[in-house]
């Protein structure tokens, strides 16, 4: 671990401004993920800019929805009487991160751009990786990829985005409000996580010196039911294999009259299944038709030969979270 | 005395009053960091550590070119190479330089500046791939490589069902909670040693040979190790580094391994694959085994993970076969792991037999007791004490097997497949020669003094509960030294067999204490004697009190002091310990994870002499097991020639929310013949039988059988 400047930042200006003066600098958080990537000579920052006293952390309940203040830890998100009201599957992926140590620590705003946990990425030494060195070529593709990606990736980086929380985020169709000394602006979780393309290093869109300051969630349509579901080998403090966030619209006669799903663990931000929310309106909530909706989502998933199980494990895992979401188990 | 105690460590442990290997201080203590080999097999062409020796706070870079020259070390198993001889480089992680600072942070940074240039040599890690395998040659304690006794062609030949199948187990490392750490000091031509070890004795062996120092000049001392289930039962390169860099520097060195060279410094369990052949009659009469067995050994030296062994021993059959052979790959030498030989060995045996008895349509336990072996098989000796029968009994009554349906399937609880599985433990008993010490003080403080190693397992509190028994007093009257070659001598902290070994040796000195007392207070050595305080009452026909320190100040000393030993003999007995595990696992029908509901494990392993420890050892057991069966892997990358993950979340082992109710008994017993306290190992035992017992489940859950470990969630889509 190299040396670094150590800044505490006492606002937002003084954040943006203290990492605009160094391009070499990085913003820190809880550190649960940054610091693990310094110490593993990962990540070499010149600076680190501590934000954890910018007052980025309230979490505010409207009739429009909540905002997350970036800074909120996971545990404070969950344990928010409000957000536990309206956004149970937000809940239900926090709570199956991490530990709740690390929930303690852990912000939201680090959360989602906490890294791969690719384990080439992750490796004690610099092996041939896209993502940690650029044009160093991609070890998984070629080598141990169980955890791999089926969606959206390229031959240059099959990693996966880890995130639970970013998860239900996607399916609650939440924006990010970002800052810079530009001014403000906000993405869709898939503006702000990129696809690998050819440039896996480039992982967000956040320019340098530009700050998460929320995570704006729009309140979830009327009446509808929602579901968070993680699969993982580990009964608790792991990574999903994959995961599942459903937001369903169930009319008087048991039929899906809207759908959000997106999936977590197979592609490098959450991945949303369009065609399969299109299809399932007008379905009735059982296996089958459920089923063959979901299906026409994985039209387009591409597996390498050790991580193929997971497009059927994918499927699966998002028909039972349908069904779930809508009461039918 | 004897009963349940629980740890007098526990306080120290909780609260960090225990001092491990790397938790001393020195004035002048400076750090080593490792720089270890990136490629399976190469020659280093070139070396320049000028960067890194320029790092502020550097006080020496090493490699094979500035090294002091070491000696083949003897006297104990050493499993690597000997560190910075040469410019080879035999397996990936191996030690290629040494930096030595005044601060961690700084012999860091310098490690990554050191520059090495490989010429990569062609390296196989994939031990299936490796087409000349060889006969090992085992220690003798572990038996020979081939067995075989009866017709094997015969006993197929009059068989009505034969299985043959082939089950693998995967690599795994121990991982245990403390990385290996050693703290070295030179001073006035004497070198100790704070180590991170299951043996001191064996460090010392090590150490002093590779140094080519008297024996008298080195000294190992362990107070706590914290954790090891084989890691650091043999001797590696990092403890002859610190060794070696201490007495080239002269002062205090301490070099503790990162978590990821934790992955290749001290062994792995290696992966097998098992081949496997079970003959029955339709009665269910065992009439041939053969097992074959094949695992990685290292390119440098030999390991053999004596898979097969428990199937020359488990059931009473006319045919018995079994071989080992070993295939030589670019990895740091396997090692013993939390249960070598039966621990992967009994998985293929013990699904076998659930697969012959899923054939016959006889239940899995009733085949087991039709096969039932009253003596051992294959050498033809009685069992010291076998207690089997009666594991069965009490763990299908705890249990509820008699419940169990047959058919696969049909246990279902909403989306929910349940499944019922059990399979036999059995675990050759290692032991070892052991000495001790027990002085008495006039105070009434019992010291005993025994070299051993507290490695987790309770040595402090139950060495003392022995000597209590023996003197009559209270154990928290008894202090137990350990961890020090200064001390008696005994062996390594492995095979299970520490209390068997060196509780019979304490016991033996507290007899001898209690002799030495009884003729020094009334002149007949065969008095009886209980200590009580300062109160020592002898009882020769009359009874009389002494108080200790008028009795020692009448005798002229501080304090009665008296050694005792004991030796495992030969005696014509097969000596194993015995178990049965039963499993209950849930699968879900569409994503099958599968999870471990409950486990009963009944054990026949002599007397227990603290069922508090004792049970803890079972239910650790259990959960390494439930890590065998579902979780934990190290998958090797055989283009890069390394182990893949080298962290704890890459590397799973079961958190709290794996482990379920685990209900553990053992049954009432005592073994004349294995030692000199009624004892048999009973450490790794509780991580026999495990895996195979939930493999069944997952088979009476799903109707899918599973024949490689872990089991995984695609393995049951
Ligand atoms: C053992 C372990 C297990 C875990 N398991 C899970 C799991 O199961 N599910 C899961 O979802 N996560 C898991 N995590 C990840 C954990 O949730 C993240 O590490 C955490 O949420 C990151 O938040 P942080 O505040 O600590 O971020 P930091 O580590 O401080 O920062 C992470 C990144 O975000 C940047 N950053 C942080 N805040 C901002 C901001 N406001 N604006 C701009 N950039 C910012 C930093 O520069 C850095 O690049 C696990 C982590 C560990 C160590």
């Amino acid at each position: 671990m190299r040396d670094f400047d150590y800044v505490r930042a006492t606002g937002s200006d003084h954040a943006i401004e203290a990492l605009a003066a160094r391009p070499g600098a990085r913003p820190v958080a809880g550190g649960t993920d940054l610091l693990t990537l310094l110490k593993d000579g990962i990540e070499a920052p010149e600076a680190l800019v501590d934000i954890t006293g910018t007052g980025l952390g309230a979490v505010e309940h409207g009739p429009d929805g909540l905002t997350l203040g970036a800074l909120a830890t996971l545990s404070r998100v969950a344990a928010d009487p409000a957000v536990r009201a309206s956004h149970p599957l937000l809940v239900q992926a926090v709570e199956s991160a991490a530990s709740p140590q690390l929930r303690n620590m852990a912000t939201i705003g680090g959360n989602l751009l906490q890294r791969t946990r690719c384990p080439y990425f992750r490796a004690e030494t610099a092996l041939p990786c896209n993502r940690r060195t650029p044009g160093s070529g991609c070890s998984a593709v070629d080598g141990e990829h169980r955890a791999a990606a089926i969606f959206g990736w390229t031959g240059h980086c099959v990693a996966t985005h880890p995130s639970d929380p970013a998860v239900a985020l996607s399916a609650a169709d939440a924006r990010v409000r970002v800052r810079s000394a530009g001014g403000e602006r906000t993405l869709a979780l898939d503006e702000l996580l990129r696809l690998p393309g050819d440039t896996p290093d480039r992982e967000t869109a956040l320019d340098h010196a530009e700050l998460i300051t929320a995570v704006e969630v729009p309140a979830l349509p009327a009446g509808s039911r929602s579901c968070y579901l993680k699969v993982r080998e580990r009964a608790s403090y792991e990574f999903a294999l994959v995961s599942c966030a459903v937001v369903l619209g169930v009319d008087g006669r048991k039929r899906i009259s809207q759908a959000r799903i997106a999936l977590g663990g197979v592609a490098a931000r959450p991945w949303r299944l369009v065609e399969a929310e299109r299809a399932l309106v007008g379905v009735e909530l059982t296996a089958v038709p459920v089923r063959a909706a979901v299906e026409r989502s994985f039209a387009a998933a591409e597996a390498l030969p050790g991580n193929a199980f997971k497009v059927e494990v994918g499927i699966r895992t998002a028909v039972r979270a349908v069904l779930t979401a809508g009461g039918a188990r | 005395m004897t009963g349940a105690r629980p740890r007098v460590d526990g306080p120290a442990k909780v609260t960090g009053a225990a001092r491990y290997a790397a938790e001393w201080r020195a004035a002048d203590l400076r750090h080593a960091a490792l720089v270890t080999s990136p490629v399976p097999a190469a020659t280093i062409t070139a070396v320049d550590t000028s960067a890194a020796e320029r790092v502020p706070g550097v006080v020496a870079v090493f490699t094979h070119h500035n090294a002091p020259r070491l000696r083949p070390p003897v006297g104990a198993p050493y499993g690597g190479r000997l560190p910075l001889q040469d410019n080879r480089v035999h397996y990936e992680g191996e030690p290629v330089a040494v930096v030595v600072a005044e601060r961690l942070e700084q012999a860091r940074e310098a490690v990554g500046l050191v520059r090495l240039d490989y010429a990569p040599l062609s390296a196989e890690t994939d031990f299936r791939a490796v087409a000349d395998t060889a006969v090992p040659t085992p220690p003798a304690r572990w038996g020979p490589a081939d067995t075989t006794v009866g017709d094997l062609a015969a006993g197929i030949a009059e068989a009505d069902v034969v299985l043959r199948a082939e089950y693998s187990t995967a690599a795994r490392h121990h991982s245990p909670i403390e990385t290996s750490a050693t703290q070295a000091e030179w001073r006035d031509g004497v070198l100790t040693l704070r180590d991170a070890t299951q043996g001191v004795f064996n460090v010392h062996a090590v150490v002093s040979s590779a140094l080519d120092l008297p024996a008298d000049r080195v000294r190992v001392l362990a107070e706590y190790t914290g954790g090891g289930f084989g890691s650091k039962g043999y001797v590696w390169p990092h403890q002859v580094i610190a060794a070696m860099l201490a007495r080239e520097l002269g002062g205090a060195l301490r070099l503790v391994l990162t978590r990821a060279q934790s992955f290749t410094s001290h062994g792995y369990q290696p992966p097998t694959r098992q081949r496997l052949v079970l003959a029955a009659t339709a009665e269910g009469r065992f009439t041939a085994i053969r097992h074959d067995s094949l695992s990685p050994t290292s390119t440098y030296g030999e390991y053999v993970e004596m898979t097969a062994n428990g199937s020359r021993v488990a059931y009473a059959c006319p045919a018995i076969t079994t071989t080992h052979r070993v295939a030589p790959v670019a990895t740091v030498l396997p090692t013993p792991m939390r249960a070598p030989h039966e621990g992967p060995g009994m998985f293929a045996l013990e699904v076998a037999v659930d697969e012959v008895a899923c054939e016959l349509g006889i239940d899995p336990l009733e085949l087991r007791l039709r096969n039932h072996a009253e003596v051992d098989p294959t050498s033809g000796k009685p069992f010291s004490t076998k207690g089997l029968l009666a594991c069965y009994a009490e763990g299908a009554r705890r249990f509820g097997w008699a419940d169990r349906p047959r058919a696969t399937g049909s246990l279902r609880e909403g989306d929910q497949l349940i499944g019922w599985g059990m399979a036999t433990a059995v675990m050759a008993t290692m032991r070892f020669p052991a000495a001790a010490r027990a002085r008495l003080h006039a105070d009434g403080r019992v010291v005993v003094e025994a070299g051993c190693q507290e490695i987790g397992t309770g040595t402090y509190t139950i060495m003392p509960q022995l000597a209590a028994e023996v003197l009559g007093c209270p154990p928290e009257q008894v202090v137990l030294r350990l961890g020090d070659t200064a001390l008696p001598r005994t062996g390594m902290t492995a095979g299970s067999s520490t209390t068997l070994s060196v509780g019979s040796a304490v016991t033996a000195a507290a007899e001898a204490l209690a002799a030495r007392l009884a003729l020094l207070a009334t002149g007949d050595p065969t008095a009886a004697v209980r200590l009580d305080g300062i109160e020592l009452t002898v009882k020769n026909g009359a009874v009389e009190v002494f108080r200790l320190d008028e009795l020692f100040a009448r005798l002229g000393v501080d304090s009665v002091a008296a050694g005792g030993s004991w030796e495992p003999r030969e005696n014509q007995r097969s000596m194993h310990t015995f178990g049965a595990v039963f499993a209950e696992v849930a699968v879900d029908v569409d994503l099958p994870v599968p999870r471990v509901r409950r486990l009963v494990a009944v054990y026949s392993a002599g007397r227990i002499v603290n069922p508090l420890t004792a049970r803890g050892q079972m239910t650790g057991g259990l959960v390494w097991g439930i890590g065998q069966a579902l979780l934990e892997k190290s998958t090797t990358d055989h283009r890069l020639g390394r182990f893949v993950d080298k962290n704890l979340a890459g590397y799973r082992l079961p958190v709290n929310a794996d482990v379920p109710d685990l209900d553990v008994a053992f049954v009432e017993e005592y073994d004349p013949h294995a030692s000199g306290i009624g004892a048999r190992g009973i450490g790794e035992l509780g991580s026999v039988g495990v895996a195979p017992a939930i493999a069944n489940a997952v088979h009476h859950a799903t109707g899918k059988r599973v024949r490689s470990l872990p089991i995984a969630l695609e393995d049951l889509l």
